[in-house]
């Protein structure tokens, strides 16, 4: 019974703790900005250094719902519906959070190990001795990072996954769709606030990992043991938050 | 109060900080000289290193006042300690360099944070700071790819790069082979002479620290055991200060930690 | 040097993000014209609205020209009243059409079709279309050619589709055009 309460306390601490932290990250914000070239070399670190695992993961997964929909359309006779299938699985659900998940193992992960391992090696406490807020000089500027790139590559990963190398590929060259019916189907069906949603679903996970991933390197024990357990929490709970949250937001969009 | 002119630069009074419930300081006066070399000895894990953090405000103590330049260390805004500390350095010990920026970058952080110098006056002035640490020829490399020594020497030259008037050195000679311990030696020493920095060496290496300091605390258990120039902390007569500095095992500090029983009851005390 | 190819490279992946969202804008979602400001809007009553539902497509010869805006009932005469959103560009519409309510596919969703009249007047903001037509209602017409079929088995001389319309249970101007509109799929 004790035992629970501290848990719950232990829990209520850490989001308060978080939230605070989330309030001076965006205070800092605005200071970060008049700083490009540090947003820029984050945008490499974060963005850039995710694009191959998107765009391999978004045609992998276009080939899998192509081949997965037309077996079951095929039951309908209703192939000519692949490309709508495809593009509506991949534009409302699986490009904004494949691509958070993917991006939480990579990018998020990173972050957490790299902010840890500057606290356990003093680099944090020396730019405070230094006059330089390392929230302004380092926290920000890769949480704007994480804010731009998410939306792109989830822009990318639908791209992928529909386009000619995705969906494509396997519905329209290897199963024989009619190629105008594919393009047909999409542009009857799929709606300008359908890839709305998308990205602002997108953003939402941006705003989670980056908020997740720098907190839990901020706040990683200065050990190995530390960072490395900083790495781990930064991946799970940045997953299990995604997923949780795109049911809160999908529902809220579902009319 | 004291006014910013004075000789002394930071005076500590009454100060008290714990972790928890481990006390690290128990009522500790200090008085650091202006443009000398003071010395705070004492063993590992007395917190000698959050004197430091102290001083230069990423803790607040418990009670006591810290004054630098006559100004309340604790009593500061966010902004106003910023300001102070643009004329302190604290050198960490693993030497805390930016492991994403090659040596040349990181002695020229802090000119690029604080300052709007053009890129030429940058460049000379970095160059200058290596050079007096003798470090021009590593300008390109990164940080892991220097030894440990050089690293504090490359810290030395980022920490004197915006010409502070008090510089803390946090054990800088630990864990260094005699022929690094030299050079850092001697760039402590010439950096206090060359410039009239106020420098405070916090350490347990007592030959080598002695031989450079103006004045030297013994600090042990949270209070100041004694405390004068070299010469009369070497003479001194406190059992635990003889102790200390010829580095005998047992004393006042005992060989054995303490224990609940005696060592014939332990052994004696059937096994479970 | 360095930051050069830094910057490129950013520069690369910002490219091709942001040409990304286009083509998710532009060449995979379709344009919604309607709804943009320039619409008008009118409304329609039916005895019955079968499965139509906010958003539902208006169309008219095939064409879609605007959507359902929402769907209220009437509290007098227990009608579905259905205010439609219709592109400004077609206001030539005569105002004596007729809206119908008709299924995509046998089990496709359902929508509004609009079928011209002759008259000089066109439609206009807040005008009501006056001829409509109920939505088809599966289960009605399975109860109809069962009566029929039973009628049948007791009167062997009746003919076979005229009581299909004849002994409809809902009011004669919507449900008998609703008969008619089946064989239109």
């Amino acid at each position: 019974m004790s035992r629970n309460r501290s848990v719950l306390g232990d829990f209520l601490r850490g989001l308060g703790g978080a939230t605070f932290f989330l309030i001076t990250i965006l205070r800092a914000l605005p200071g970060a900005l008049l700083r490009p070239r540090l947003i820029l070399q984050q945008l490499y670190y974060v963005g850039v250094m995710s694009l191959i695992i998107i765009v391999i993961s978004g045609t992998f997964v276009g080939w899998i719902l192509a081949l997965q929909g037309f077996r079951t359309l095929t039951t309908f006779g209703a192939t000519s519906a692949l490309g709508v299938f495809v593009a509506a699985t991949v534009i409302r659900e699986m490009a904004p959070v494949v691509t958070a998940l993917l991006f939480a193992g990579r990018a998020g992960s990173a972050l957490a190990a790299e902010i840890g391992l500057m606290k356990a090696t003093d680099q944090l406490s020396g730019m405070e001795m230094m006059a330089v807020d390392p929230i302004k000089r380092v926290i920000a500027p890769r949480f704007i990072a994480v804010l731009i790139s998410l939306p792109l590559l989830t822009a990318i990963f639908a791209v992928m996954a529909i386009g000619w190398a995705g969906g494509h590929l396997i519905g329209v060259d290897l199963l024989g769709v009619d190629q105008g019916t594919y393009w047909g189907q999409i542009h009857a069906q799929i709606k300008l606030h359908d890839v709305i949603e998308s990205i602002i679903k997108s953003a939402c996970f941006g705003v989670v990992i980056g908020w997740i991933s720098v907190y839990q390197g901020y706040f990683a024990a200065p050990t190995s043991e530390g960072v490395s357990r900083a790495t781990t929490s930064t991946v799970v709970m940045s997953s299990l938050t995604v997923v949780g949250l795109d049911f809160v937001l999908t529902a809220f969009m579902f009319r | 109060m004291i006014s910013p002119d004075s000789d002394i630069h930071v005076r500590v009074r009454g100060l008290r900080f714990s972790f928890g419930s481990r006390v690290i300081y128990d009522g500790v006066d200090l008085d650091i000289a202006r443009g000398k070399i003071t010395a705070i000895l004492g063993p590992s894990g007395t917190g000698k290193t959050t004197l430091l953090r102290l001083i230069g405000g990423q803790w607040r103590p418990k009670s006591g006042t810290i004054e630098v330049d006559g100004v309340n260390v604790n009593k500061l805004s966010r902004n106003q300690l910023f300001e102070l500390r643009k004329r302190m350095s604290l050198l960490f010990q693993s030497g805390a360099l930016l492991t994403d920026l090659t040596v040349f970058e990181n002695v020229a952080f802090p000119l690029r944070e604080h300052t709007d110098l053009p890129e030429a006056m940058i460049r000379d002035l970095v160059l200058m700071n290596l050079e007096a640490v003798g470090l021009r020829g590593a300008r390109d490399l990164y940080p892991e790819q220097i030894s440990g020594g050089m690293s504090r020497r490359v810290a030395m030259a980022r920490a004197i790069a915006l010409e502070p008037a008090l510089i803390m050195f946090d054990e800088p000679f630990t864990g260094q082979d005699p022929i690094s311990m030299g050079v850092l030696i001697r760039l402590v020493s010439s950096l206090n002479k060359a410039q009239g920095l106020t420098s405070i060496i916090v350490s347990h290496d007592v030959k080598e620290v002695l031989s450079i300091s103006d004045y030297a605390y013994v600090i042990s258990g949270g209070k100041v055991l004694d405390h004068g120039t070299p010469e009369a902390i070497r003479a001194s007569r406190s059992e635990y200060a003889q102790q200390f500095l010829h580095g005998r095992p047992d004393g006042p500090v005992p060989f054995h930690y303490k224990s609940a029983k005696s060592y014939s009851d332990d052994l004696l005390e059937p096994a479970k | 040097m360095q930051s050069r190819a830094l910057e490129i490279l950013v520069g690369f992946f910002v490219c091709i993000g942001v040409a990304a969202v286009f083509v998710l804008t532009f060449r995979v979602a379709s344009q919604d014209h309607v709804g943009s400001g320039g619409i008008y809007e009118v409304t329609a009553k039916f005895d019955n609205i079968g499965a139509l539902t906010r958003g539902a497509a208006v169309k008219m010869a095939g064409v879609k020209i605007g959507s359902v805006k929402g769907i209220s009932i009437d509290p007098k005469t227990f009608q579905a009243v259905v205010a439609i959103d219709i592109d400004k560009t077609r206001n030539d519409i005569p105002l004596d059409s007729t809206a119908k309510i008709m299924t995509a596919g046998l089990l496709g969703e359902q929508y509004i079709g609009l079928e011209p009249g002759g008259d000089d007047q066109s439609l206009q903001n807040g005008s009501e279309i006056k001829f409509t037509q109920s939505a088809f209602i599966l289960e009605n017409i399975i109860g109809q050619l069962l009566v029929s079929m039973t009628q049948k088995g007791k009167d062997s001389d009746s003919p076979a589709p005229a009581p299909a319309n004849a002994p409809a249970p809902a009011p004669a101007p919507a449900t008998a055009p609703a008969a008619k509109a089946a064989p239109a799929k």
